[in-house]
């Protein structure tokens, strides 16, 4: 093909074809494939959604009360982030005001999740880009010792601790049974950790696999269970009960009790562990604050989050902000408003779907998803054995969301900027630490490193602010204010025959919208745009290519078949396919029927 | 880390003593004679751990999710310990080529010894590219996976029955694995997602005593899904004593009354939340105050309204003791029990239907 510029980028697939798939460590299935000059240099990328789950159809006709319920299938690992977006689109339809404690509960579960689900991605889905296991058995546990004690006061660290886990880690890989780390691409000359970080990293990959789980009680504690606990429409299903009878089977002293101890545990892991060692392994990849920056530099979004005013989303409540940025104008944060249908609009010219007019985009309250599964003449293989796809055809299951027609990147870094660009001092003051510590300029923010740094930042402010809300909604109930629910509107037939609404969400990995449409108390219409859509999604009608196709481009890879690179860069949004392409047409057609035996 | 069986044993407080008893009864029950104890004994001490190559279909990755929240034993100890997860792609470090290479290098090693674990299901529909990891449909990567595993686990009640991508009408015809895989054992571990301690209990199970623990008519572990939450629920005297939560929030609420009223699913829900609890039994939904949603039954979807009272229909039925109980408790209630007797008795009468129709191998649409 001639080559394709856009976005400042020059896409030319005339070299070495790489394929990647799958992409591991991540929710859901992702392939990418890029193309390779003779420096091996990425010259061309594309990001292909592989899954698809149809579920907007499958909610049309249903209680709009139990929509949370479906939508929170769209994905268990930021679980409960579709409940939550979607029991404040039911409440904006109806016009539902939830009650503080409410308020306050759902704000405390969601910044739960934000810690949970960071440090798991950091430790359990990223770190191995970066951390060499095998290279950890080679090092010295006295000097590990060192190391850990000259970067953080977690009291596990000692040179005994270190010698322990590195011989029962040794005695795992002599096993030859490696498990999870079988075929890793250790060795890699892109690994430059010494071996002491890389021990240091290993027994946190397993400290934080047994602490995670600690974090989550919160959500159950309000909702029953995590993964996907319970939420409801008009407040929270749990009631608070400080003095009366029956108190053991409600929110009472002792559940709040532990949640207290929990919120300090979580305080003390994220900022004795995960902050220190991302300092300390990013002092190691310093040149990644220059690599994998594509569409960050220019243009982020969030929908902002946590209200600190009940039923208020303007930036007055919100503690994380709202807004846009374009072309990389760091004076001026443009207002998003998820009903103008001149600003959200979904293009499906590369994704398997169907528009009448695919020049188009089109708004989410009029969304259209029909499928249509059609591969380019380009494709090498066959229809159900791709062995290279054809971009310059539909080539993805996720659809190209655009804000007043532009690419956006979403998530943690898009919320740091956001937020610095406010000049707002929590966010503001951490990425200045981060950059003078590390000794980068500002521009390094825009990388794969920025987005991954953003990412602890962000787990840090969510575990101090668990505290803020904890205290809030002990204030609340030192005055008296003990309500959970509003039941006006909770039955069907006070409904007016029609409504809709919308709602929002900063979900970890971004800016998650959902729209509804009711109809005689049925759900006539539901859409969501979610945040891998935003970053993973191909190209548009006018070939503009997405925020992970972007941030793939120019990187060079030392050793292309093992494309650790690759993996480094798509990691640092932190993918959640699932939620990217679950969509449907509204008028649910038929897609194909099939008998078997 | 690597640990053999014996090795674990010891490590859960089971003494070197207990151990070789257990040997010598394992030989006793294999039809072996007390001699072959030590042979046991040794094979277990020196027994490489059980290859689990765990693929994922449609689905949400919650079923993983609820794994790393295992208490005990530990995920970690799980999986370093106790079993080779030499297969998933959420947690390995290897991707692409290096991937399915690790998945065909231990399904050739490890030929009829391997467990297959699935989480999610296939979509029949488009050829089966609604899901296409690897560039093909995930059907025949089950397919290929399954045809040398010595059992297979489904995960959650996706790969057990459809979940929520095969509620009505779905769209990828997605379609629970025994509808695909019909020449193997499967042990279905349902739940949206299932326990997490039920999960890693399944697999040590399966990987300690080298069999398959006893199932029920659909497949599920007797020892966890063969009570109703209801049967054990903490709430249930309030439920025999007429004693309802009416309005979210209102006194009954704040008292932990019985959800029944608000439509809760634990009278025809088999699963052990309401005794195992979740996250270490910190809490189960009912005890948060929300009703069950009935998440590990098949179709729990497409059963009404998770705000819809089970019944309303009032008739006496069966399970007389539970009722008398109740009914000497509450004469003047009467509603609650009745609806309660009625609920058990309906159920019944649904459970004799979906086993009929299970058992003519339907396929959804």
């Amino acid at each position: 093909m001639a080559v394709i510029e856009t976005q400042g980028f020059k896409l030319d697939n005339s070299g070495r074809r790489i394929v990647v798939d799958p992409i591991t460590r991540i929710e859901g299935h992702l392939r990418i494939e890029v193309n390779l000059d003779d420096k091996n240099v990425i010259r061309n990328a594309v990001s292909t959604g592989t899954m698809w789950r149809g579920l907007e159809v499958i909610l049309k006709g249903r209680d709009p009360r139990d929509a949370w319920a479906f939508v929170e299938r769209i994905c268990g690992v930021c679980t409960g982030v579709h409940a939550l977006a979607s029991v404040r689109t039911v409440e904006d339809a109806l016009k539902i005001k939830i009650p503080d404690n409410a308020n306050i509960i759902r704000n405390l579960m969601h910044a739960t999740l934000y810690a949970q689900d960071h440090l798991v991605h950091f430790y359990h889905l990223h770190a191995l880009d970066w951390v060499d296991v095998v290279s950890a058995l080679g090092a010295d546990p006295k000097k590990t010792s060192e190391l850990a004690q000259s970067i953080s006061s977690w009291p596990k660290s000692s040179p005994g601790y270190f010698r322990d886990l590195q011989s029962r880690l040794k005695k795992f890989v002599e096993s030859g049974q490696l498990g999870p780390f079988r075929n890793g691409y250790w060795g890699h000359p892109a690994y430059k950790l010494p071996p002491e970080a890389n021990l240091m990293a290993v027994a946190h990959y397993l400290e934080a696999l047994d602490f995670q789980k600690e974090i989550v009680k919160i959500q159950t504690i309000f909702g029953g269970k995590n993964p996907h606990p319970n939420w409801r429409v008009g407040g929270v299903p749990c009631s608070i009960n400080l003095d009366a009878a029956g108190a053991v089977g409600a929110i009472n002293m002792e559940r709040l009790n532990m949640v207290s101890r929990i919120i300090d545990d979580t305080i003390a892991f994220i900022d004795n562990v995960y902050v220190p060692d991302l300092l300390a392994i990013a002092s190691f990849y310093k040149d990644w604050g220059a690599i994998g920056g594509g569409i960050s530099s220019k243009n982020l979004m969030s929908y902002g989050e946590f209200p600190d005013i009940a039923n208020d989303e303007s930036n007055k409540s919100l503690l994380m902000p709202r807004g846009a940025i374009i072309n990389g104008n760091l004076k001026e944060i443009l207002p998003v408003d998820l009903k103008d249908p001149a600003q959200i609009q979904e293009f499906v010219g590369h994704s398997w779907y169907k528009y009448a007019d695919e020049t188009k985009g089109l708004h989410p309250f009029d969304g259209v998803t029909e499928a249509n599964f059609v591969l380019g003449k380009g494709t090498k293989g066959t229809k159900t054995a791709i062995e290279s796809i054809d971009e310059s055809a539909k080539y993805s299951w996720v659809k190209s969301p655009r804000w007043r027609g532009h690419a956006m990147e979403v998530g943690p870094l898009a919320r740091y900027v956001i937020g610095y660009a406010s000049g707002n001092a929590e966010f503001k003051e951490p990425v200045d630490m981060v950059l003078k510590k590390l000794d980068v300029p500002l521009p390094a923010l825009f990388s794969t490193l920025g987005r991954t740094a953003a990412r602890g930042l962000e787990c840090s402010w969510a575990a101090h602010k668990m505290r803020y809300f904890f205290d809030k909604l002990m204030a609340n109930l030192k005055a008296g204010n003990f309500a959970t629910a509003n039941v006006d509107s909770w039955e069907p037939s006070t409904w007016p025959a029609q409504a809709q609404g919308a709602g929002f969400c900063e979900a970890p990995r971004g800016s998650l919208g959902h729209w509804i449409r009711i109809k005689d108390t049925k759900i006539d219409n539901y859409q969501c745009v979610v945040p891998t859509t935003w970053n993973a999604g191909p190209r548009d009608a006018q070939n503009q290519i997405g925020a992970y196709e972007a941030a793939l481009m120019n990187t060079v890879m030392a050793k292309p078949d093992e494309p650790l690179e690759i993996l480094r860069t798509i990691h640092s949004f932190d993918p959640c396919l699932a939620c990217a392409s679950h969509v449907i047409s509204p008028q649910g057609e038929e897609i194909t029927r099939v008998t078997i035996r | 880390m690597t640990m053999t069986f014996y090795d674990v044993m010891r490590r859960q407080g089971i003494t070197r003593r207990s151990y070789l008893k257990f040997c010598s009864l394992t030989a006793a029950s294999l039809g072996l004679g007390p001699a072959f104890a030590p042979t046991i004994a040794h094979a277990l001490e020196t027994k490489p751990r059980t290859p689990v190559l765990w693929l994922h279909g449609l689905e949400c990755t919650c079923c993983t999710e609820a794994f790393i929240r295992s208490a005990h034993p530990l995920a970690k100890d799980v999986i370093l310990s106790m079993i080779s997860l030499d297969y998933d792609d959420t947690i390995m470090a290897a991707a692409g080529h290096q991937a399915e290479a690790a998945l065909e290098q231990t399904m050739k090693e490890y030929k009829g010894q391997y467990i297959l674990a699935v989480e999610g299901n296939p979509p029949l529909g488009e050829d089966g590219m609604f899901c296409m990891p690897g560039g093909k449909p995930f059907l025949e990567k089950l397919k290929h996976v399954a045809k040398d595993a010595k059992a297979i686990i489904a995960w959650g009640s996706c790969a057990s029955w459809g979940c929520v991508q095969a509620a009505k009408p779905n769209p990828t015809t997605a379609v629970p694995i025994n509808k695909v895989i019909t020449d193997k054992p499967i042990i279905k571990v349902p739940g949206c997602p299932p326990i997490p301690e039920v999960m890693t209990a399944v697999v040590t199970y399966v990987a300690t005593f080298d069999r398959l623990p006893e199932l029920d008519r659909q497949g599920r572990p007797k020892m966890f899904y063969s009570q109703r939450i209801h049967d054990k629920c903490y709430r249930r005297p309030h439920f025999d004593a007429g004693q309802f939560v009416e309005k979210w929030d209102d006194q009954g609420a704040k008292e932990g009354y019985c959800l029944y009223k608000m439509g809760c699913k634990g009278p025809t829900t088999y699963n052990a939340c309401s005794t195992t609890r979740w996250n270490e039994g910190t809490s189960f939904p009912i005890g948060s105050g929300h009703g069950c949603i009935g998440c590990s039954e098949d179709g729990f979807w497409d059963k009404g309204s998770f705000y819809d009272r089970l019944t309303t229909i009032r008739e006496f039925g069966i399970e007389a003791n539970a009722d008398k109980v109740g009914l000497a408790a509450a004469g003047v209630v009467g509603a609650g029990l009745v609806a309660h007797a009625a609920v058990t008795a309906i159920r019944r009468a649904a459970d004799r239907n979906k086993t009929e129709a299970d058992s003519s191998n339907r396929v959804e649409h």
